[in-house]
């Protein structure tokens, strides 16, 4: 198990370094000024130079790529070109709504697709599978946007109940704030709950061909044990794997929602961060993503391995 | 029985569907509309921080302008100069020395007094060696900036500049304390009617009421300014109520759906943006004026106003806005006329048309403007391969590198016809026609002759066909009906709401 941590950390730690490599050469190779951009079409080039030695940009690549990853090292992501901001404290605040947002689809994602999949399984070919699969292949066509879209317009237009996205700040409570993302995070978890549903519904059924489920329904457990004791646990294996992925993917893949419902999240950051070229945000950022999903996978691999302990021998 | 099942189940679905459509299609809820003291404004864009005097971004100015901050002149909603900071002002006969008297009382939001010291900083920051001002040009033509007392202020001059007191008047010449201008990015502190309380990154700006103002106090209490990117997400909040007022409001086609409902009003006013398809005059075969002439009787202004605005703008026929004194109409110099435009490709040895690219920047009215002339420009047999780009790279290789053949943008700066007489500019175009009639400009205080002279201008750039002239673009804003003194018109980008009020 030791090996397999250290294995683990090491992927971590070079998956890390090579995405501040492929990050910083991809900016620098794409044409765009961050001080152009700030001082716009009447800009006088003096005046756009004395910006780009504020903002350090007229030392050469190698200095700025060893100040901005020696600086990460210490904890120190640098300052936003445009907010004029700590890289750190911005993206503080931007996780502080991308995480539980993405924390709450992902409950509400296994929270509905978990109990929907298994039930789906126990009635194969019936009206109830029949209906669980058609809301997956609903939930997978649907783009998450439009949905999103139509959930503003009954909750928050038609009923009223919610505003039309937006978010108050923590500091309102968390009650508001918490009432700011749950469309969004509905919006969010219905495309994966619908992928996750049909994971788990071939991940079950495949279980309930094994010999061993065989054996528990001949020595005359009642189905409902049979799912859960037998069934279950075995069939979370590849769920756990893909709902890592998603858990990545909610983080990074949040952009779309949080542009529908205009929540400051890191998405949205990073979005504008692109078109403003400011470079040390976009740079951190990335980073930070890459990072994020290498170690969730490596947090699903130990969690699968803890589960099921054939992968610590043969990976 | 599985089908009867399966008939079940898209029953149940459809029924849900149905239900959900049903629900939308019942209309929205009527807004409630007490009158009230706090005023949510709706805008496209964050700004990036909260500095004028550092930035180009137009959200800049669209939350601080008169509201958070003020020049010494300021601009009205007629687009005249009017007192800022200095409540009267001086111009020596020959126009090189400007005398400003500021407020009595005036204040900055921290308590310090607003003085001719204050003035003093702010202007010889702006036009320092290490200025990072947007508009480090328009500071270009002081000499000096004495402060003879706590209430006066004397700027001199080194040549006449006829705009002086235009220029003043922008946000980029807000007047900054020395102790607060190092934190205004995050922390605006200036001397308006209003100051700043808290910026939630990413979803809104407020700003309150500033009980010191020395001068009149505005009717609302609290502004909210929330930035709301996506197009839909824009219609959505006004419908439901979370928005009480959307200047700027970009989404044309959303217009009627707003002017049918009673509980909000629309209004379409001018703004200072000049679009137009940018050409390389150095270019060939831009360089010759007879293919330049030959693109402008390509182009249906008439088909790209409707297809791109819904109809909403006015047609130009040079780089001047049809709402000013001293525009003269040229949108009759080169009528849509294919035919002549094939005769004048064919005169300039073209006749077989030719090909080029057209670089087109993010805003939704250059991409679709684009694709409209794209194809109006292959009916004379000019081949067009559309090339849309990021903002970043659009300003690094077309605006500053010069690397384009065709480009399309709006040009937002008020009285901005002086871009045609910079050497370096991404036109690359070179008049000295034009020039001697800009040189001319900067000698003359008298209006009407500085009206007379814009009118020379605008006829030498219509001549010369430099861009193609399209049209203006619009200032729309939706709003609540019982909103009022919202400016209708965009002199300057601002939302000034220092006047307005609830019903």
């Amino acid at each position: 198990m030791l090996a397999f941590l250290v294995r683990r950390l090491l992927t971590l730690a070079l998956t890390a370094w090579l995405a501040t490599l492929v990050v910083f050469a991809v900016l620098e190779a794409i044409p765009g000024d961050p001080a152009l951009v700030m001082l716009g079409t009447s800009a006088q080039p003096e005046a756009v130079a004395a910006l780009r030695a504020q903002m350090g940009l007229d030392r050469p690549w190698p200095v700025r790529y060893a100040g901005w990853v020696g600086g990460m090292l210490h904890g120190d992501f640098g300052t936003s070109l445009t907010y004029a901001r700590p890289v750190a404290g911005l993206v503080a605040d931007r996780l502080a709504i991308t995480l539980p947002l993405a924390g709450l689809a992902l409950v509400l994602s296994a929270g509905i697709a978990i109990p929907l999949g298994l039930f789906a399984a126990g009635r194969q070919g019936r009206a109830g599978d029949w209906a669980v699969m058609a809301f997956g292949q609903m939930g997978i066509a649907v783009p998450g946007f439009w949905f999103a879209i139509l959930l503003i317009l009954l909750f928050s237009v038609r009923l009223g109940w919610f505003s039309a996205g937006g978010f108050p700040g923590w500091e309102a409570g968390a009650g508001p704030a918490l009432k700011a993302l749950l469309l969004p995070a509905v919006a969010l978890a219905l495309p994966e709950a619908a992928i996750l549903a049909r994971i788990t519904r071939t991940a079950a059924l495949d279980t309930l061909r094994e010999e061993y489920v065989r054996t528990a329904v001949a020595k005359g457990l009642p189905r409902r044990a049979v799912l859960r004791r037998h069934v279950l646990p075995n069939a979370l294996i590849p769920v756990a794997t893909i709902l890592g992925l998603q858990f990545s993917f909610l983080v990074a893949g949040a952009v779309v929602v949080e542009n529908v419902f205009t929540l400051p999240g890191l998405g949205r950051l990073l979005y504008q961060a692109i078109g403003q070229h400011d470079l040390i945000v976009v740079q951190s950022v990335v980073v930070l993503l890459a990072v994020t999903v290498v170690a969730v996978n490596a947090l699903v691999d130990i969690v699968c391995a803890a589960i099921d302990p054939r992968p610590r021998v043969t990976a | 029985m599985p089908n009867r099942q399966r008939r079940t189940a898209l029953a149940i679905t459809m029924g849900a569907v149905l239900g959900l459509a049903g629900a939308l299609a019942a209309g929205p809820v009527l807004a409630q509309t007490a009158p009230r003291t706090d005023l949510v404004v709706g805008m496209r864009l964050e700004p990036p921080h909260l500095d004028p005097t550092a930035g180009a971004a137009a959200a800049i100015d669209e939350v601080t302008y008169a509201n958070l901050y003020e020049p010494l002149t300021r601009i009205d909603a007629e687009g005249k100069v009017v007192p800022g900071l200095a409540e009267k002002w001086e111009v020596s006969a020959d126009g090189l020395t400007y005398t400003f008297h500021l407020r009595k009382g005036a204040k900055f939001h921290d308590g310090t007094d607003a003085d001719s010291a204050d003035v003093k900083f702010s202007l010889d920051r702006a036009r320092g060696a290490d200025s990072v001002n947007a508009q480090k040009g328009y500071f270009a033509a002081i000499a000096g900036v004495e402060a003879p007392d706590a209430r006066t202020v004397v700027v001199t001059l080194s040549r006449p500049d006829g705009l002086f007191l235009f220029h003043m008047a922008s946000g980029d010449a807000a007047i900054v304390a020395p102790e607060s201008a190092g934190a205004n990015k995050q922390t605006p502190v200036g001397t308006g009617p209003f100051k700043f309380e808290r910026w939630v990154a990413g979803d809104r700006v407020v700003l309150v009421r500033n009980p010191d103002y020395d001068g009149p106090k505005p009717a609302l209490e609290r502004v909210t300014f929330r930035f709301i990117s996506d197009p839909a997400a824009q219609v959505a909040a006004l419908k439901a109520g979370d928005i009480d007022s959307f200047p700027q409001f970009d989404t044309y086609e959303a217009l009627p759906q707003f002017r049918d409902d009673g509980a909000f009003t629309v209004m379409v006013g001018t703004t200072e943006g000049e679009t137009i398809l940018g050409t390389n005059n150095a270019r060939k075969p831009f360089d010759d004026v007879r293919v330049r002439r030959a693109m402008a009787h390509a182009i249906d202004r008439k088909t790209l106003i409707d297809g791109v605005l819904f109809g909403n703008g006015a047609a130009i026929g040079s780089h001047f806005p049809p709402h000013r004194a001293g525009y003269v109409d040229l949108t009759g110099l080169y009528p849509y006329d294919p035919d002549k435009a094939k005769a004048l490709l064919a005169e300039a040895g073209l006749a077989n048309g030719f090909e080029t690219t057209l670089r087109l920047p993010p805003p939704i009215y250059a991409r679709r403007s684009g694709e409209l002339i794209a194809a109006m420009l292959a009916e004379v047999g000019i081949r067009v391969t559309v090339e849309p780009m990021e903002w970043a790279p659009w300003l690094e290789k077309v605006f500053k590198g010069k690397d384009y053949d065709l480009t399309l943008i709006a040009h937002t700066e008020p009285l901005d016809i002086d871009i045609y007489g910079r050497p370096d500019y991404y036109f690359n175009y070179r008049s000295e026609r034009f020039n001697a009639v800009g040189a001319e400009l900067d000698r003359t205080q008298d209006n009407a002759k500085r009206n007379a002279l814009y009118g020379e201008q605008q006829r030498i750039l219509a001549e010369d066909a430099v861009n193609g002239f399209l049209f203006m673009l619009p200032s729309a804003t939706v709003q609540k009906s019982a909103v009022q003194g919202m400016w209708v018109n965009r002199p300057i980008q601002a939302n000034d709401v220092t006047g307005v009020r609830w019903k």
